[in-house]
Formats: C-alpha cells, structure tokens, sequence
C-alpha cells in the first residue's frame, strides 16, 4: 500500500494505482473523457491533470503512477487552468448542436463543460467537420462530435475482440473509422455507444426519439440469452425507447449484447393483444371468458395423463410454477421445458448450471469449448473468457464447426466428441489447476444429446475439473427461461412424457407456455393446443386458443441465468390490450376451473418460488461450490456419434420471437447474414 | 579560439575522403575497439558520465546517465540500443552527413555504446526521405558485417551484436522517441506515456535506450581519447564538442563541428561567412531548430552557443541548427510557416496539440496579413500556454515555443502589422 496525500486529505492506495484512483479515494472527483476503467490507459484527453509535488508540469492522474508519500492537488491554479484549457480546446472544433444531439442530457463534454467550459467562444477560425462513417444499422456516427478519446477504439480491440476501428490521418485530421467503410461485426457494439462520452457514437434506432430526462427508468434482466445482463429499460408511455445495461460485476460488468439492447421494437410488432379461439378451424378473435371457457371445456374431458404442458425458452419462473402447479391440479406429470429437444438431464442441478460461474472465469487457467459458438450465444459471457484469455495463460480448446471465430484463438480440436480421443489438450486440461468447460446447449439437442453431456461431464471427470472445491463443467443455455423452468422441475414427473412422447401422441391437449423452439409442424393433427405467449409467431399459428401474455418488459417477473442465479426484471410498461401479466392468466384459469391456485398475489407467489428450489430464495445471487459428486448423467458415454456439432443459432440477430419481430434485427440480419428462411406463417 | 583539427570528431563531415571502412581506419574508426570493450561496462558508462556529453538530439539529457538507467542484470528480457536518425526539424542536417560521409563512427559507437548497456542488438531508425543516406549506411553495415565487426564476436571483442536499419515513414513525431519505438514496432508513430521510461519497457516491452545518431557517433572517439579531453571543450556542464548547422541569410551555409560554448557571433562569422549585408543586418537567430524560440539581435551579439546560455536566454540549443535571419526577412511570416508545420506534423493524440495546434496556425496566419485585433496577440499567446506542458510528449512545447519566441521580441511588429491592416482597410471603406 502506498500513503498518498491528495490535497491535504491522507489515502492508503494499493501500489500500482494510478494518481486517478487515488483521488477517488480521496473523494475527489476528477474529470476525464478517455479514461475507462475497464479500458487500457490512453492518457490522451489531458482532462485529469493534476499537480504532482516536484513533478515539473502537470501529469495526467489517469496513467501516473502512485508513490509512497506522493502529494497531490488536483485544484490549484495550473490545474484549473489545465482543464480549462484542455476543455477549451475540446470545444473549439466541437459542433454546437447539442439541441439536436442524442447525447443531450446524459453527455459527459456537455456536463463536464459546465465545470470547466467558458459561456463563450474565443475560437473565431472555422470549425472542423468530419464526415459521418456508417458502421452499420446499429450505431449512427456523428463525427464531427468525436473528441478522438479513442474510448471506441480501445472497447473493440480489446473488449470486443474485434478490431475494426481505428485512427486515420494525424493532427487535427484525425478521424476514427473502418478505415475501409463496413458494418462491425461485433456483438457487443451497442457498447460503444455507452462508452463514447460525446455524441459521435449513438444508437440509431433511438436517433432523435427521446430526451433522457422523459424517460421512466426501469431495471430489468435481459432474457434474450442466458447470461441475464442486468439491464435498465427506458420507456415513455406504452412504449419500451431503448434499453440499457447496468453494472454487475458477477455477471455482466457493464456490458450488453446486441440482441437484447436493439430487439425491443420487437416489442410493438406482432403482439398477441387478445384472446383468439380457433371456430371452424380459422382463429378467430375472442374474449378472456370465451377463451378459457374452450380450453375448460376440451380440458375437463381428458384424463390428466392426456394433458401435456411445455415452457419455452422466454418463460418466466413465476408462469412456470404456476403451469406446474396447474398441470398437477389436473393430475398430469407431463410437463417439459426442453422445447428444443436438448437432452439435458434434470436430475441434479450441476448437471445444467454454468457451475464455474461468469466470475469464476476469472480464476480458471484452461478451457474446453464443446459445441458452442459462445461469442454468438452469449456474447457477454464471451468477453468475460476474452478477457481471461487476454491476462494470459488460458489455453482455449474447442470441438465444433470450423470457421468459428470467438475473438480469441481457441485450437481446433475437431468437429465432435470422437476428435477427442487422445487429444493433446486433454493433457493441457490436466495440467491445469483450475480447468474448465463449456458445453453448448445446442450440442444436446441432437439425437444423441444424451450422450453427448455423458461423454462431456466424463471429459471434465477425467481431467479434473469436478473436485471438492473447483467446479469446471458448465453448460451454457440459450435463453433467460431455460434455466429458471429446470430449477423448478418442469421436467416429466413421475410416469410423465417429455416433448417428444407428447408429440407422438402421447397427449390430447398441450399447454405452450412461450413455447417456440419446436417445429409446429410436430403437433398431431388432432391435438389440442394452448398458446400462451406474446409474439404471434409460427406456434401460434397452430394454436387451438391463444392466450396472450405480456413479453419481459411487461411484468414483474423472475428470471434465472444459466449460472442459476435468479434475478428480477420489473414490469416497465403495460403489456398491449388484452394482454395479461402471464401467472395471472393460469391463475385466473385456475379459479375458473375450480382447480385455484394457493396464491393471490406476487408475495404468496414467490413464497412458493423459494419453497420449490432454493435458487428463488436468493434473489441476485448464485451458490457457488465444488463438485462434490462426480457421479455423471443417465447417459451412455460411448454412444457418441460422429457427427460434427451444429450450432444452434444459425442468424444471431433473428433468434428469438422478440427479435424476429424487431425491424432493427431484420436490417442486421441482412447486413450480417445470409437472408432468413421465412417462417411459416 | 576555434576547434583544431586535431580535436575533430568527425574528420570527414564534407565527404572528403570515401566513407568506406577502408577509408574510416584510416581516420582512426574501429582502432581498438575490443580494448575498450575489454575496460568492462562499467567502466564505459563512468568515463561517459565524466565525459559530461549531454544528448545531442535535442533535450540534452546527460548521456552517461540515461545509460546507467539500464538494468545491470537481465531479468530474463534483452535489451536494445535504439539509433533515432529520424531527423526531420526544420534547420537540422548534422545526422544526416554523419551518415552519408562517415557511417562508421556511427557504427562503431553503435557496438560500444549497447556493449555499455548490456544490449546484443541494435537499430537505427532512420528518417524515409534519408533514402541515399539509408543505401549508404546499409552498405556501411554490410561491409562491418563482412569484416567481423558486427556479429558473433564483433570486433574480436567476445561481445555478440546485431545491428538493424529500419526506415521510418516520414513523419516528424517519430523522432521522439517513445514514438520511434511505437513505430519501429510496426504500429502508428504516437508517443507513449511515460512512465514507465523505455530504459524499463522500451522496444518490445524491453529496456531500451533511445540516443541520437551524433551522441552515439562522439562516443568512440570520447572512449579513446578519453572523457576529459573530451570535457576540456566549452563550459562545465556544457562540455564537448558539437556538430552546428548554419543556414539562412549567412554567406556560406555549412555544417560544422565547434567547441561548445563558442559564442554564436564568432561561429557565424567564422565558419558561415558572416551575416548577409553585415553582422548588422542581422533580424533574429533560431539557434537550435525550428521548435527553440528565436533571438533577435540584441542577444545574438553575445550569446554563447550551449544549453545553459540559450536556456537563461529562454531559448535552447535543441539540435544547434542554427537559422539565421536578416532584415528583409518577414518574421511573422516565417513563424507562422513554423506553426503550420507543427499543425501538420501533431500525431493528434492529445487534446491540447491537436486542436491547439490548428487554432495556433490561423491565428498566426491572420497575424502575417494583419488582419485580427491587439487582443488577439494576447490570445495567441495565451492559446499557447494553455497548450505547453500538458500533453504526453514536447511536440506542443516545441511546437508552441517559436510563437512565444516571437510575441516576446516581436510584439510591437505584429501590433504595427495589425494597424497598417486597419488603417488600410478603414481608407477603403471609406473610398
């Protein structure tokens, strides 16, 4: 530690520490425009100097390193005229529109000009202008604001791990760009729009729609992959405007993917907005009574055993228990939340969790990817293993298509599980102290998904990955429900069918809760089917009676990540019409059915979330611990086919319900991708 | 008293003689060189220290110093010598005939110098539009090379060595030298913060000395004559001899090589053929490149040409490139073409100097025609001293220095300038 004084106020700073940190130690609030904490230091704004005893001129606090007994003053003469200065010279060539700029209000030269700017121009030469570059759907550039803090271009080099940006010519020439003009490919792009202090970078969907301060600000969790990044969801009115990401350290930083910052228009298309009920086989719009009085009618003729149920991929804890709850009131056990098949043996929580956790990353020394586009399926989770990767010694493995970039080199090792065999990284997994492995959901919903999680927990048994107090095996879901309706137990009870025993009929009448990930096309023909749901996409379609439920946005509700941490998204706007918060809707059926459920309201709800897995009873936190049974899944290791793995996104940006509704992520599916298979509608 | 031949470093500075190694011995080059090595580098770097050689690149920091700077002992990372022959200020061309007329004093200093810092490799950075210099340097490598002078062993002195040219892009900001070694790294020439110094991670990440090419050139010669013949030329502290670049209103343009100290009459007067018209016809000096703030007549008379006589004077020796400028010069105009070159040439990293540096320009684009108000002198300069001192390297200093130089001792011709300006634009308005 290192004693440092900072205007007469005494700090103990670790050594290392930059003269920046120190005075916020200290309280001292200093300004900057290219220093970011997660970033590398650039020290070219110039905006933190401060006076350092005995240094010569003023250095910038943000790159200086502390000493013992160090004296600093960050508010003398020289420094105030330092910033001044540097903020001066900010604004000479920056253009005076903040009226008509997005960063209006939430711009840290705007609020930082306050401080330090001058109420008039001394600058009497013409300004400079930059042309705009287009980088794509997402982001809208407006380059005459850019102060050149190179924040953008130090987030993609080394967070994003792509890196597309860059500076051309020198001086006050200096513009950031491509270089070559072109979309970035990144996933986590929108976060150049968080991390550019100026309006050079903002979103372009949100291009002169709101002010900040008309916003009502809700926190949230985004479901659109199983990271659940802590989110803040900005809506005016019925309307969601942009979403944000907020700070979690143990799961998502400060970071967001693209997919759930930019699908919220998504939101406004495409809704389920009433009830319909299929008469003469056409749809056709219904009340709340007349819809559940058809599904009490054909429920009440059917045995329980005749009676299926199934959650998807965006259902919420609090509907799942409900449904489950519902479907045993009328004695049926088949329930199943593996609408996409995924062969994933619910017997035991670390069978399916993310065991290692997102944080744990940090301390892990190798890694096995199997199966699993990670940068795609859940970017977030991916920078956090780029950023491991970058503090050096994390040798990455992975078993999967070729041609998968995932920001870092990661060896080839083959396309399935067989390539293995005697692989020399098997040995590299020994080795390492603290050895983990990701496998894809996606690599469990072939037909020999079973095996394939056998064969991959054997894999981490093997090379030592499942001890007492280091937990290496993680399987990665897809989408914020995954993990929460497997915590619950939505599986197949006792003498229950799963998806597919259902499917060939195995039941008369199915309950689709956010049900998406199957081919309709699968149902018999005979099957009676309840849609519960917000998007009316393909499922719907097929739906006997649709009942429709309010999307994440729209309600209070509790979601689990794949790490199994539960966390709760607040209701930001109102769903649509007629559209209902979704454990009401079964709750409501319930009562009518005479089958009422034991809880009222959200408390006694949640009650019985904690009582059906402790997950729930610790809201924003995750168990973390060793492996203290290595006894591995049903499957049969050996029966691993040879087969190479598929992923299970094919168009990132078109993979969900939401998203397939978003205008936005169509463009960026065009831009990105090879045009979409229409779905049928 | 002017320099003797026999006290001359570079003894073929006009080309002369060929600048072959062939030629080189016999002007004395690689005499002795493994017995200066075998004096140990410890004893290299001391003699270096009392020689009192101060860089010559510009900042005149004390070379044996900035060697001792170097670990002693690896930590397991080699170190490098970085040559920085990127020579681009204005006024500057003492390098250059380094090269092109005697590479090997350059050579050899190159093997003694990064045996005194522990270092096996070296490169020299040299300036893109050097592309003769750079063929006839490369040729001088080879030929050490071939002689055993460079390699395994150098010069029989046990001590193993390498030796790289690499050829700069042609921006000025590479001659300093945290962004000499971002590009000689294969990246964009931009300063790097300091700290941490490159003596602790330089080139690669390794330690790393960065010296001018004349620093490393006089080192031969100081280790076999030894530091105080060396220390006998100019005042403490400014010891030495140095290689000055005369150029500008004089009769006879020229390199020289002169005792430090010598006072900056006698040198134009002796080796430049005096001051077009006459001594009195004398406007300014810029005594040490473009970015050292000029001195106009009245100091000239006496001022000593070293660090510490130009310093009190609030100028410097920088380079000693020293321009000289008669009467009929338009100095505002010459000042502004400084501005516009340091506008160019700012890497842009900064904010001070990117955005400063434009503003300094127009401003002083308007001074040449007069066309700004009284006021505006006192922006201008205050514009500069918002800029001075706080960006990551001294391009804004020496970018801003020249501007300062001319408000300090020219001010009443810009306010002259300014209101012929007016009054030549109120009589038109008034026609």
């Amino acid at each position: 530690m290192a004693k440092v004084t900072v205007d007469g106020i005494e700090v103990e700073v670790p050594n290392g520490a930059s003269v920046l940190q120190a005075c916020e130690a200290a309280g001292k609030e200093i300004p900057r425009f290219c220093y970011h904490e997660r970033l590398s230091v650039a020290g070219n704004c110039r905006m933190c100097l401060v006076e350092v005893e005995k240094a010569p001129k003023p250095v910038a606090s943000c790159a200086y390193p502390v000493m013992d007994g160090m004296k600093v003053f960050t508010d003398t003469p020289v420094v105030r005229n330092a910033r001044r200065g540097v903020m001066e010279f900010l604004l000479i060539n920056h253009p005076l529109d903040c009226p008509i700029c997005d960063q209006g209000g939430e711009c840290d030269l705007q609020d930082q000009a306050y401080a330090y700017g001058s109420d008039r121009s001394r600058y009497q030469e013409p300004k400079r202008a930059v042309k705009d570059k287009d980088i794509g759907p997402l982001i809208k550039t407006v380059m005459t604001r850019c102060i050149q803090c190179t924040r953008c271009v130090r987030f993609s080099a080394e967070v994003a791990g792509t890196p597309e940006l860059g500076g051309t010519n020198r001086g006050e020439n200096l513009e950031i760009g491509t270089y070559v003009e072109k979309a970035l490919t990144s996933e986590l792009s929108g976060n150049l729009i968080d991390i550019c202090p100026v309006g050079a970078l903002t979103s372009r969907p949100y291009a002169y729609v709101s002010r900040p301060w008309e916003l009502k600000k809700t926190d949230s969790i985004d479901v659109l992959d199983a990271v659940g990044a802590n989110i803040r969801v900005d809506a005016r009115g019925p309307e969601v405007l942009r979403i944000i990401p907020r700070v979690n350290e143990a799961v998502n930083e400060e970071w967001m993917a693209d997919r759930g910052r930019f699908s919220f228009d998504g939101l406004k298309r495409r809704r389920l907005d009433r009830p319909w009920v299929r008469k003469d086989g056409k749809l056709t719009p219904a009340t709340w009574p007349e819809a559940f009085a058809a599904i009490a009618n054909r429920l009440s003729a059917l045995p329980g055993e005749r009676i299926g149920a199934v959650a998807g991929a965006l259902a919420d804890a609090e509907s799942t228990i409900a449904l489950k709850d519902l479907m045993a009131a009328y004695g049926s056990a088949n329930l199943d939340c593996r609408d996409d098949f995924a062969a994933i043996d619910a017997s035991r929580p670390d069978f399916w969790r993310f065991n290692t956790t997102i944080a744990g990353i940090d301390e892990a020394d190798a890694l096995l990817i199997i199966g699993c586009d990670v940068r795609r399926e859940a970017p977030v989770l991916n920078a956090r293993i780029r950023k491991r990767w970058t503090a050096g010694g994390f040798p990455v493995g992975f078993v999967g298509p070729r041609g998968v970039d995932l920001t870092y080199p990661a060896q080839h090792l083959g396309g399935n599980l067989a390539a293995l065999e005697g692989s020399a990284f098997l040995e590299t997994l020994k080795a390492a102290r603290k050895p983990m492995l990701i496998l894809g959901r996606g690599a469990l919903q072939r037909p020999d998904g079973a095996a394939v999680l056998a064969a991959a927990w054997k894999i981490a048994a093997e090379t030592g990955m499942l001890t007492p107090d280091w937990h290496g095996f993680n399987l990665l879901h897809l989408f914020g429900g995954q993990a929460g309706a497997l915590e619950l137990g939505f599986v197949p009870g006792q003498g229950g069918k799963d998806l597919k025993a259902m499917l060939a009929g195995g039941v008369d009448a199915m309950w689709l809760l956010n049900a998406d990930g199957f081919d309709p096309a699968r149902i018999p023909a005979g099957t009676f089917v309840i849609y519960q749901g917000h998007h009316g996409d393909a499922m719907a379609a097929r739906a006997d009676v649709i009942l429709p439920g309010a999307a994440y946005t729209e309600k209070d509700a509790t979601w689990v990540n794949t790490e199994g941490r539960a966390q709760r998204g607040r209701l930001a706007i109102f769903p649509p019409g007629e559209a209902k918060e979704d454990w009401r809707i079964i709750r409501a059926f319930s009562e009518g059915v005479g089958k009422t459920l034991p809880y009222a309201d959200a408390d006694a709800l949640r009650a019985r979330l904690a009582e059906a897995s402790a997950v729930f009873s610790r809201v924003g936190e995750v168990a973390r611990g060793g492996c203290t049974d290595a006894t591995g899944p049903a499957g049969d290791a050996g029966a691993v086919n040879t087969m190479a793995f598929a992923l299970p996104i094919p168009v990132y940006h078109l993979a969900d319900v939401i998203s397939r509704a978003s205008d936005v992520m169509a463009q960026c599916a065009a831009v990105y991708g090879p045009a979409p298979a229409l779905a049928a509608e | 008293m002017a320099l003797a031949d026999k006290d001359r470093i570079f003894t073929n500075l006009y080309g002369a003689q060929p600048w072959n190694l062939e030629a080189a011995r016999r002007r004395g080059n690689w005499d002795g060189t493994a017995g200066i090595i075998a004096k140990g580098r410890d004893w290299i770097v001391e003699e270096m220290k009392s020689s009192g050689l101060r860089g010559r690149g510009g900042a005149g920091f004390p070379t044996g110093m900035k060697w001792s700077f170097m670990p002693k002992q690896s930590d397991g990372r080699p170190s490098y010598l970085v040559v920085n022959c990127d020579e681009s200020e204005p006024g500057t061309c003492k390098d250059r005939d380094i090269v092109r007329h005697d590479p090997h004093t350059l050579i050899e200093g190159c093997l003694l110098a990064a045996f005194g810092m522990g270092a096996h490799a070296a490169y020299i950075y040299i300036r893109g539009e050097f592309y003769n210099e750079s063929v006839v340097l490369q040729a001088a490598i080879d030929e050490a090379y071939e002689a055993g002078l460079l390699g395994r062993n150098a010069a029989g002195s046990g001590w193993d060595f390498d030796l790289y040219l690499h050829r700069g892009a042609g921006a000025y900001i590479c001659g300093e030298e945290t962004a000499l070694i971002e590009s000689l790294e294969g990246k964009k020439g931009m300063p790097r913060l300091k700290p941490p110094f490159p003596a602790a991670v330089g080139l690669y990440g390794c330690p790393t000395t960065v010296n001018n090419v004349e620093t490393i050139a006089v080192v031969p010669t100081i280790l076999r004559r030894g530091a105080s013949w060396f220390s006998s030329f100019g005042r403490p502290k400014n010891s030495g001899t140095k290689l000055f670049c005369i150029q500008g209103h004089v009769n006879k343009p020229c390199n020289v090589e002169e005792e430090m100290s010598i006072p900056m009459r006698e040198l134009i007067e002796r080796h430049a053929g005096g001051v077009r018209g006459g001594w009195d016809n004398l406007l300014c000096v810029i005594p040490g490149g473009s970015s050292t703030p000029l001195l106009p007549k009245h100091i000239c008379d006496d001022v000593l040409m070293d660090f510490d006589a130009l310093r009190e004077h609030k100028s410097g020796l920088g380079t000693a490139a020293v321009i000289v400028m008669d009467k009929s010069t338009d100095i505002i105009k010459a000042i502004a073409r400084l501005a516009a070159f340091y506008k160019h040439e700012s890497c842009g990293q900064c904010t001070p100097c990117r955005e400063g540096m434009g503003w300094q320009m127009r401003l002083m684009n308007r001074m040449v025609e007069g066309n700004a108000e009284i006021e505006e002198i006192d922006l201008l300069e205050n514009v500069t001293r918002r800029i001075e001192g706080n960006t990551i390297c001294a391009l804004a200093d020496g970018g801003v220095w020249p501007v300062q130089g001319l408000i300090r001792h020219f001010r009443p011709l810009m306010e002259e300038r300014i209101m012929a300006y007016k009054a030549r634009h109120t009589r038109m308005a008034a026609e």
